[in-house]
């Protein structure tokens, strides 16, 4: 048994039949993180008292035979733009370099609540802007199933540990793909739940009528898990939506019996590489031959999504990043005279180029004159993305497509053309816009690189998209392949 | 719309953003590209089509008008870059 390949419910049920201590398997990660993260360099900080000191609580409970709850003593990653007040929250930005929040998100105050063991903070692109965490502003994460490519983005540090094992489970933020997109990079799964399910709170914002906090797993299994202890109404974030919580792990039947999927037509056409195509089509021939039904669906303005969200997404962050004023926290520059150049130069030290390129478009898009132009065309035409996606869950239960155009691309070739990092996104973007809960699970490889396989949900319909993943995974073998790390 | 080096400066003011030279060059080639691509939108006809701030209906919330004493006043201050008293300190904005 190799701790670093398990899933969080084998290790609990290890954990009940005494056949490990927590103990034992945080040092195991740490040991894999000692040999593998020199070249995969999925962590920004790493925090191994604290670890061993919480899996030494968890071995209490343990010992005693107390009840466990399912992610008791685990190890997990956490995306270092969420707070932790016991350790760095930098954003994998300068202007944060040293910040000490002095209070935990929401999600990770859960975390604490049910005994998970913290045993990092993982690699972004800086503030989450970005699609192969190229854009750190302190290094690059490498993709683990070959080190010359690129882990996907934003939250490629958490893509890249649970798929090295150097975590067991990790949480991402996911804003235009930031889950999904890295999951489906580096054969894991990631699920962006449906806006307003899980708190904000604590998660440094970037664009915050897009952003959402999601898991990402080694299995289908563990998603449910950490959805039953991420989930719910948090008076603290007021986007999060007071309604009732199902028990995500009750989704976990293998079963899509009359299950209508719509398979996205604008999502395999051109622009999608053909060993993309066909392994989302061998993907739907199973889920058929396993009793659901497949029609291609048509959604004619997710062209136009990218754009769409490339006027939105800058022009919220250009707001939320106005708070990195040097006054309350963070980098300030040094020897400024006055106010303003104050501003002026904190901003240029601490903000690396594609924040900057960010903030640009964004104030642009809201400055005096152009606001009607860009920002409120570009939420208009959300309306119609929206409307499509209406229009096509009338007829389907989920719909499906690649996660991505590609499989992760070489580390350096497409940092020169943001253009072309931003079309990456072209499959994840659109459901951010609409708010909908996705998830990216592996269904195949091409030349040793991992696919994955996009389901997409009606609004708070986790439970069919969980059920639907699951079904696919119980049938097939690709979640068991792990990379070599070399 | 083509995006100068001058519009660069006017739209990092607004910002306040500091930039090289060589990034105002730089930024006023890409984000004319981007700005380009963006516009690609404008195809669409959003005539009488009502705007989407948030793709879930959300209304405002607010809460009860109720002090409630803030015990870590400390732990802030002492993140800050520069600080005096109980107070952030900044370079002087008066003459």
């Amino acid at each position: 048994m190799n701790p670093e390949e398990l899933t969080a419910h084998e290790i609990h049920r290890l954990f009940e039949n005494k056949k490990i201590t927590s103990t034992e398997i945080t040092e195991a990660l740490q040991r894999r993180i000692e040999n593998t993260d020199k070249k995969v360099k999925a962590f920004v900080a790493l925090t191994p008292q604290l670890a061993l000191k919480n899996a030494g609580l968890a071995d209490e409970r343990i010992k005693k035979g107390e009840k466990l709850s399912p992610l008791e003593g685990v190890p997990v990653a956490i995306k270092d733009n969420m707070c932790t007040k016991d350790a760095v929250t930098t954003a994998s930005s300068k202007i944060l370099k040293n910040y000490f929040p002095p209070y935990n998100a929401t999600v990770v105050n859960n975390l604490e609540a049910v005994g998970a063991v913290t045993i990092g903070k993982t690699n972004l692109d800086e503030f989450a802007m970005g699609s192969s965490t190229e854009n750190s502003g302190f290094f690059e994460t490498r993709n683990p199933w070959n080190t010359d490519h690129v882990p996907g983005g934003s939250s490629g540090g958490s893509a890249a540990a649970v798929a090295a094992g150097e975590a067991i489970v990790a949480l991402g933020s996911d804003t235009g793909g930031s889950i999904r997109q890295p999951a489906s990079f580096c054969g894991v799964v990631g699920l962006k739940p449906t806006y307003g399910r899980v708190s904000r709170y604590g998660l440094i914002a970037f664009a915050s009528s897009l952003d959402q906090i999601g898991p990402l797993t080694k299995d289908v299994e563990d998603a449910a898990i950490m959805m039953n202890i991420i989930s719910g109404f948090d008076p603290k974030d007021s986007t999060s939506v007071n309604r009732p919580v199902p028990d995500f792990r009750k989704s976990m039947v293998a079963d899509v019996k009359g299950l209508k999927i719509g398979l996205i037509k604008q999502l395999m056409g051109k622009g999608i590489e053909a060993d993309i195509k066909e392994s989302v089509k061998q993907a739907v021939k199973k889920l058929e031959e396993l009793g659901a039904k497949i029609e291609d669906v048509s959604l004619p303005t997710f062209e136009y999504a990218v754009a769409t969200y490339y006027i939105i997404a800058p022009a919220e962050a250009s707001s939320n990043l106005a708070r990195y004023d040097a006054v309350k926290y963070g980098h300030r520059a040094e020897g400024a005279q006055d106010l303003l150049s104050m501003y002026h130069e904190t901003r240029r030290e601490g903000f690396g180029p594609e924040v900057k390129r960010r903030i640009m478009i964004g104030t642009y898009a809201l400055s005096s004159g152009y606001y009607d132009a860009y920002y409120l065309k570009a939420q208009k035409v959300r309306t119609l993305i929206l409307k499509d996606f209406e229009k096509a869950f009338e007829k389907f239960d989920v719909l499906i497509s690649p996660t991505t155009p590609t499989t992760a691309f070489k580390v350096g070739e497409k940092s020169d053309d943001p253009l072309s990092m931003y079309l990456s996104d072209i499959a994840t973007i659109p459901v951010n816009l609409a708010g909908l809960p996705a998830i990216s699970i592996p269904c195949g490889f091409s030349k040793g690189l991992p696919i994955g396989l996009q389901i997409i949900g009606k609004a708070f319909d986790e439970e069919t998209i969980l059920k639907t993943a699951y079904t696919y995974e119980q049938n097939t073998e690709w979640h068991k392949k792990k990379p070599n790390v070399k | 719309m083509k995006v100068d080096k001058k519009t660069v400066e006017h739209v990092a003011k607004l910002a306040r953003l500091g930039l090289t030279d060589e990034e105002k060059e730089r930024f006023a080639g890409q984000l004319s590209k981007i700005i380009e691509f963006a516009e690609t939108i404008n195809k669409l006809d959003t005539e009488n089509v009502p705007p989407t701030s948030h793709a879930i209906p959300m209304k405002n919330v607010m809460r009860e008008d109720k002090v409630h004493i803030f015990a870590h006043t400390n732990a802030i201050l002492n993140i800050a870059p520069e600080k005096e008293d109980n107070m952030f300190k900044v370079p002087r904005i008066l003459e």
